[in-house]
C-alpha cells in the first residue's frame, strides 16, 4: 500500500445504475471527477465520504484505510471536508457558528489558526456575524468551503460547488478556488461537469461514463483526446504550458515559448521564465495549407495533423501538434467541408491560426 | 360562583395527566417519528396507520381494548401483576398509559413532518463536520425541527386535556385519581348543576383557545398546523 495515494475500489449495483471503479489517485493536487449527470461521479464522491455505505468497497487515503472488508469508518470519523452543491449552511447558526460547528468537534484543532486561514483564503471576514439568509449565493458557498477547510481535513471533497450558481457568482468564486489550488497541501476531489472549471482547477482528470472510469490522466492530455467527451464539448480546448520569453510594452503583448513554437498573448503580469498554463479553444483555431501572408491573426504555428474525428454532421475535430513527439497537442474545430476541400489527412503538415489564447493560472 | 375544591382537584389532576403524557410522548413519539420519517421499510405504512388509529376510532373502542389488555386476564394486566404493581385500570397510571396511546398521533405526526421537511442534507453536512449520530440529533435536528416539536407538545397536551371517553372506560370517576375536568363537567350535567358545568366548560374553551394560539404567537412568521 502506497502512502501518498488515494486508492478507491467500489462496486455498487442499483436496479437502474451500476458503479464499478478501481482508481489510484494522486495524494495531492486537484483531481477532477468529470462526467455528465448520471455518470456516477457524485456517487463516487459520496462513497469516498462514507455517505453511502456498501459492502464491496476499499478505500485508503494516503496510507490510512477508511474502508475495506473489515473496516468501515463512518463519515464523522473520516478526516475529510465536504462541500455540497448547495451551500447547505445551518440556518440556525451564523456564518461563524457554521465554521465553528466542525472545529469544535475536531477538538485539538481549536487553535484559531485554521479558522483564520480559511477565513482569509475565502475572503469572508466581514460576513462572519451574518445569518445564512443574509448572504448571497456566492457568499454562502464561500462560507461552506471555509467551513469544510476549518476542520483541517486530510482530503477535501467538492461536489460541483459552482453548479447551483449563476455565471456571475461562478466568476466570483473561481478565483478563490484557484487560490485554494495553490495554497492547499491536501488532495482535493472535485466533481464537475464543466470543462471550463476542470481546465482551470484540475491537475488530474478522471473521466466517468455510466458508472465506469473511461479515462484518467493529466488534464492537458485528457483535454485533447478526441474520443472523450471533453474534446467533443462546445468548450473543447487544448491546455498548453509555456514559458514567458519577453514582454513587448509598446503593443502590450507577452511572448511565450511553447514546444515547437511561440505564442503572443495580451501582456501578462508574469516574470520572464515563469511557467504559465494557457487554454486554446478548438473553435478559435483554423487551418491553412500554406503559410498565410498578410493576416491580422497574431499566432500562426506550423503543425502536424495527428488525428481527425467527425463529431457532428458538419464538424470535424482535428488534433495537431506543434512540436516533436506529438506534443503539445492543439485542437481545431473545422467543418467537414473544409476538411475535404483542403484534403486534410493524418500526418499532414499545416499552419494553425490561433485567434485567441486564454491564460489559465 | 367559582371553582369548588373538587373542581380545583380535577383541574390539577388534568394538568398532571396531560403534562406527564406529553413528556412521555415526546420521549416515545420522537424515535417513532424519526423512524417513520426516514425509513424505507415496507412496515412504514402499517406502523403509520396504527399510530394514526386514535384519530378515527371512537375513544370507547381504544378504551375498551386497553381495559381488556390491562385487566386481570389481559397480557398487560398479567405482566403488571407479576411484577407486583397490581392492576392499572381505575388508577392514575392506567390513565397515563391510555392517554399516551390516545394522543400519540398528535405528537408523532408534527415531529415526523418536521423531520421529513428537514431532509437528509443537514444531517450529512453535520456528519462531514465530525458530528456523531446523537450529536447530529441534538445539534441539528432539534433546533431545526423546533417548531415541529413545539406543535407536537402543544397538541399532545391539549388533546389529553380534552380526553373523555377513554378516561371513562379506563379510569372511571375516582376523585383525585381519575376524575379529570371533562368527567367533572359530565357529573355536573348529570346532576343538573348547569352553573358549575358552565364555569368549567367555559374555562376549557378559553384554555384550549389560548393553547392553540401559542404556536402562532411564539413563531409569528410561520404556519404551524
Amino acid at each position: 500500500m502506497t502512502t501518498d495515494h488515494i486508492q478507491a475500489r467500489f462496486h455498487l449495483d442499483y436496479p437502474e445504475f451500476t458503479l464499478n471503479v478501481d482508481l489510484e489517485l494522486p495524494g495531492r493536487g486537484v483531481t477532477a471527477l468529470f462526467g455528465h449527470s448520471g455518470s456516477g461521479k457524485t456517487t463516487l464522491l459520496r462513497l469516498v465520504a462514507g455517505l453511502i455505505r456498501i459492502q464491496d468497497g476499499r478505500l485508503s487515503v494516503n496510507g490510512e484505510v477508511w474502508q475495506d472488508d473489515r473496516i468501515f469508518l463512518p463519515t464523522h470519523k473520516r478526516p475529510l471536508g465536504y462541500v455540497f452543491q448547495e451551500a447547505s449552511l445551518f440556518p440556525h447558526l451564523t456564518a461563524r457558528g457554521n465554521l465553528e460547528y466542525g472545529m469544535k468537534r475536531v477538538g485539538n484543532a481549536m487553535d484559531g489558526a485554521a479558522l483564520e486561514q480559511a477565513v482569509a483564503l475565502l475572503g469572508i471576514g466581514h460576513l462572519l456575524d451574518r445569518r445564512p439568509h443574509q448572504l448571497s449565493g456566492g457568499e454562502r458557498q464561500r462560507v461552506a468551503i471555509a467551513r469544510a477547510l476549518a476542520v483541517q481535513p486530510r482530503l477535501l471533497l467538492m461536489d460541483e460547488p459552482l453548479a447551483a450558481l449563476d455565471l456571475k457568482r461562478k466568476q466570483e468564486i473561481l478565483p478563490y478556488l484557484e487560490r485554494l489550488h495553490d495554497a492547499l497541501e491536501i488532495p482535493v476531489l472535485y466533481v464537475s461537469h464543466s470543462p471550463d472549471e476542470v481546465a482551470r482547477l484540475a491537475d488530474t482528470v478522471v473521466v466517468m461514463e455510466q458508472g465506469r472510469v473511461r479515462a484518467q490522466g493529466p488534464v492537458n492530455e485528457l483535454f485533447s483526446r478526441l474520443d472523450l467527451a471533453l474534446a467533443q464539448d462546445q468548450e473543447a480546448s487544448a491546455i498548453i504550458e509555456g514559458v514567458v520569453l519577453s514582454h513587448d510594452d509598446d503593443y502590450a503583448l507577452t511572448r511565450l515559448e511553447i514546444q515547437g513554437g511561440h505564442l503572443s498573448v495580451a501582456r501578462l503580469d508574469r516574470d520572464i521564465h515563469e511557467l504559465v498554463r494557457v487554454r486554446i479553444h478548438a473553435r478559435d483555431v483554423s487551418l491553412a495549407l500554406d503559410e498565410p501572408g498578410a493576416s491580422s491573426i497574431l499566432n500562426i504555428l506550423p503543425a502536424r495533423i495527428l488525428e481527425m474525428r467527425e463529431i457532428e454532421q458538419a464538424q470535424v475535430l482535428v488534433k495537431l501538434c506543434t512540436g516533436a513527439g506529438e506534443k503539445p497537442p492543439l485542437l481545431a474545430r473545422i467543418t467537414r467541408h473544409s476538411r475535404d476541400r483542403l484534403r486534410l489527412h493524418e500526418g499532414q503538415s499545416v499552419f494553425a491560426q490561433v485567434k485567441a489564447v486564454a491564460l489559465m493560472d | 360562583m367559582g371553582f369548588s375544591d373538587a373542581d380545583i382537584q380535577a383541574i390539577w389532576l388534568t394538568f398532571r395527566l396531560a403534562g406527564l403524557t406529553t413528556l412521555l410522548l415526546l420521549l416515545i413519539g420522537t424515535p417513532i417519528a424519526w423512524w417513520l420519517a426516514r425509513t424505507r421499510s415496507r412496515w412504514k405504512g402499517p406502523v403509520g396507520a396504527v399510530v394514526a388509529l386514535p384519530l378515527v376510532l371512537p375513544p370507547t373502542v381504544i378504551g375498551f381494548y386497553l381495559l381488556v389488555a390491562m385487566g386481570p386476564n389481559g397480557p398487560v394486566g398479567q405482566l403488571t401483576q407479576a411484577v407486583g404493581i397490581g392492576l392499572l385500570p381505575f388508577t392514575f397510571w392506567g390513565l397515563v398509559i391510555a392517554s399516551v396511546f390516545y394522543s400519540m398521533p398528535f405528537v408523532v405526526q408534527p415531529i415526523q413532518n418536521a423531520i421529513e421537511a428537514l431532509g437528509e442534507r443537514p444531517l450529512e453536512v453535520a456528519a462531514t463536520l465530525r458530528a456523531g449520530p446523537w450529536d447530529r440529533f441534538f445539534s441539528v435536528v432539534v433546533p431545526l425541527a423546533r417548531p415541529g416539536f413545539l406543535t407536537a407538545a402543544i397538541l399532545g397536551f391539549a388533546h389529553t386535556v380534552g380526553e373523555f371517553g377513554v378516561v371513562l372506560m379506563i379510569g372511571g370517576n375516582i376523585p383525585g385519581a381519575t376524575r379529570v375536568v371533562s368527567v367533572q363537567i359530565y357529573d355536573y350535567v348529570e346532576a343538573m348543576e348547569y352553573g358549575q358545568a358552565h364555569w368549567l366548560a367555559m374555562s376549557m374553551v378559553i384554555f384550549s383557545f389560548l393553547v392553540l394560539l401559542a404556536p402562532y404567537t411564539l413563531n409569528p412568521n410561520q404556519r404551524r398546523f
